[in-house]
């Protein structure tokens, strides 16, 4: 059997990955629980950004309304009847006795039901919402978006009935474990790295790269870019899903654009284009944020995290707008014996001088062959 | 009835001047730089808390507001300086971000500023003594706020408008908006353009945000954030970049957003008599007056369809192949 190097690497990711998660859960710390899931919703919401904002450049400031859809569609689904009864009085009839929270054993199948009909809504959400707004270019779509993120708000907070309005929503079961959210996340990091490496992540590339170019050589424009924003909304949906059981109390002011900067943050840190920079910039953010917050309740000087994170976020605009990892990816290849390689990255960056042994100053140059 | 309808029309004229103060802020910068600046409601708030701060340090409200307009302009400036001109000729999307990270500085100096002096996050903001109550117009009672909203905004507006069209640093502010290398050749000095500009949208936005904050009543740091997002649509309405249309298109939104207002729940307050009882049912569900909440996302309905028919605005034809 032939050794497949790219297969090994993935099992050795996993195997650690899973080593690490043996650990969290075995120090008991709900604690560090409860940051190692948060870390895992906000990898699944960046990576899935990812998907349309570095992979096509079309800048969407969408992805929280389609994770906040997910958030509403998936509690609801889930709430037991009789809190249905309590929390939501005015649900029309088939909503009422619809209670997806069965367990099979120990696997909570209807909630993974709801999380999955909540991924398929809300991509049937991005699927009209795109055909629109993926025709625009450049910064409008980032207005268009934005739009979306309004009005998903004023729907959350207005649907009174369906959703509690802006009085906070509660009573779900804490379904989400650490094990349910890193999986998700690893199926996100699956998905989105396979899409990168098909043709659709390469007609992506291309028309992100020049338009005009691609259109000129038959490369499709609106098909990828749609593709590409469904399941960035699947999955987005899917962050929800694991959000509303595992921070039990909301209300639609946390989606919104304090949380699609951090996201945004998250993505530009890590780099636009590159998956595993989505997961290392979630990582670097998270444990920043973190830190941050705590000096901000120590001082009690609150606005002082925001200005950290918003000067860093400038910094690395204007020093290093490739962020951590550019368009590459981390790979174990890359890491044993050899720099990452850097032939790809996007503007910015310069070849290292190379030892060129055909260059002619070089006492090693062969002869001119004559 | 009458009455009625007129009340809701004087209410969006004095909407649409403060929208289109702070379009026409917008698309001045969008004109020279290509930038679509989502700062420019963290601006407006800015201006507001200086004046307050100056408020709080005891200083009249005459000077108070002298130290809005001039710190405001500054803030602007340094933005400019510090945030847009390293990225100025990069990609599009740099200084769209950027402009999102100078939003989250702002705010949250505010909140630190607010936090520091010990005040609330919510701070009150009384209208002055000159602008409260309302003058009768004829049948209408007109608040003095709306009045002073549209005349300020309108002197403000033609007084752009004169220097745009008739001082020689406004022709080369709209060469530059043209072609900024072409007009570079031309011996036009781009940096001082670019600072004008940001110096007057700086200004407009602190006059819009004063008049808004005293229509509200109290200020906190995401005040500015509506305001922007009205302001886009409008730019994007007129036809993102240009002047006259900015100022058209914020006009125009102030009327389409009072219409979900002023119909939703007319049925209750239709005279009795006017309608057969069977039409006024009729009117009363398809009308009801929670529609006037979602307000907000019909405008918004309202703009991504916009853009996607009409993506050079309202008053240029055809779209051309690009833009945006």
């Amino acid at each position: 059997m032939r050794f497949d190097r790219r297969l090994a690497s993935s099992m050795i990711m996993i195997g650690s990955l899973i080593v690490a998660l043996g650990l969290v859960q075995a120090s008991g710390s709900s604690f560090w629980e409860g940051e190692a899931i948060l870390l895992a919703i906000f990898v699944v919401l960046t990576v899935s950004l990812n998907l349309v904002s570095g992979f096509t450049g079309l800048f969407s400031l969408g992805h929280i309304g389609f994770m906040a859809l997910g958030v509403y569609i998936s509690a609801i689904l889930t709430l037991s009847l009789e809190k249905k009864a309590v929390l939501l009085p005015d649900l029309p009839g088939w909503l009422a006795g619809l209670h997806l929270d069965q367990m099979a054993g120990p696997i909570p199948i209807g909630w993974l039901i709801a999380t999955l009909i909540a991924g398929v809504l809300v991509s049937l959400i991005a699927l009209a919402v795109g055909s629109v707004v993926m025709r625009l270019s450049g910064n409008f779509v980032a207005v268009a978006t934005l739009g979306f993120l309004v009005i998903v708000r004023v729907i959350l907070i207005n649907a009174d009935g369906l959703t509690r309005g802006s009085r906070s929503f509660s009573g779900g079961t804490p379904f989400t474990d650490l094990w349910w959210a890193w999986g998700w996340a690893v199926v996100t990091i699956y998905v989105v790295w396979r899409v990168k490496r098909s043709p659709w992540g390469r007609q992506m590339f291309a028309q992100k790269a020049d338009k005009w170019a691609a259109q000129s050589v038959g490369i499709p424009i609106l098909r990828p870019r749609l593709l590409a924003f469904v399941i960035s909304a699947f999955f987005g949906a899917v962050a929800g899903s694991l959000f509303a059981h595992h921070i039990l109390a909301f209300s639609p002011n946390a989606f919104y654009f304090d949380l699609t900067f951090e996201v945004i943050t998250m993505l530009v840190v890590g780099g636009l284009g590159s998956v595993t920079g989505s997961v290392l910039g979630a990582v670097v953010i998270v444990a920043v944020t973190e830190v941050l917050r705590r000096v901000q309740d120590q001082t009690q000087l609150y606005g002082l995290s925001g200005i950290t994170l918003g000067v860093f976020f400038l910094a690395i605009i204007i020093f290093r707008p490739d962020g951590i990892m550019g368009q590459r990816e981390l790979s174990l290849d890359g890491l044993r014996g050899r720099l990452p390689r850097r032939s790809r990255s996007t503007g910015g960056w310069t070849p290292p001088a190379v030892d060129d042994p055909t260059l002619p100053d070089d006492p090693n140059a062969p002869d001119d062959p004559v | 009835m009458f009455d009625y309808f007129l009340q809701q029309g004087t209410n969006a004229l004095s909407a649409g001047s403060l929208y289109a103060m702070m379009a026409v802020g917008l698309a001045l910068i969008f004109s020279i730089l290509r930038l679509i600046n989502f700062a420019h409601g963290d601006v407006m708030m800015i201006a507001v808390y200086l004046f307050v701060f100056a408020g709080f340090a005891g200083i009249p409200i005459l000077p108070s507001l002298l130290i809005m307009l001039v710190g405001t302009i500054l803030i602007g400036l340094v933005m400019e300086r510090i945030a847009y001109r390293p990225l100025r000729g990069g990609p599009e999307v740099a200084l769209l971000l950027s402009s999102f990270a100078v939003g989250q500085i702002l705010q949250n100096s505010a909140l630190l500023a607010s936090r520091l002096a010990g005040k609330p996050v919510q701070i009150s903001f009384p209208a002055p003594e000159l602008l409260s109550g309302a003058i009768s117009l004829g049948p209408l009672l007109v608040p003095k706020l709306n009045v002073a909203s549209f005349l300020i905004g309108t002197v403000l507006l033609a007084l752009l408008t004169v220097f745009v069209t008739r001082t020689r640093l406004g022709l080369s502010m709209q060469a530059v908006a043209e072609d900024l290398p072409a007009a570079r050749l031309m011996g036009i000095k781009v940096n001082r353009v670019v600072m004008v500009a940001f110096a007057i949208a700086s200004g407009l936005a602190a006059v819009a945000g004063y008049l808004y904050a005293s229509q509200a009543g109290q200020i906190n740091p995401e005040l500015g954030f509506t305001p922007v997002l009205k302001a886009f649509i409008a730019a994007v309405i007129g036809g993102f970049g240009s002047l006259s249309g900015a100022v058209l298109g914020a006009y125009l939104l102030a009327f389409l957003e009072v219409i979900p207002t002023t119909f939703a729940g007319i049925a209750d307050i239709l005279p009795p008599g006017t309608v057969s009882p069977g039409v006024h049912d009729l009117i009363a569900q398809v009308l009801p007056s929670s529609l006037a909440s979602y307000r907000d996302a019909f405008v918004f309905v309202f703009l991504i369809l916009m853009l996607l028919f009409r993506p050079n605005g309202i008053l240029r034809g055809r779209a051309r192949e690009d833009t945006p």
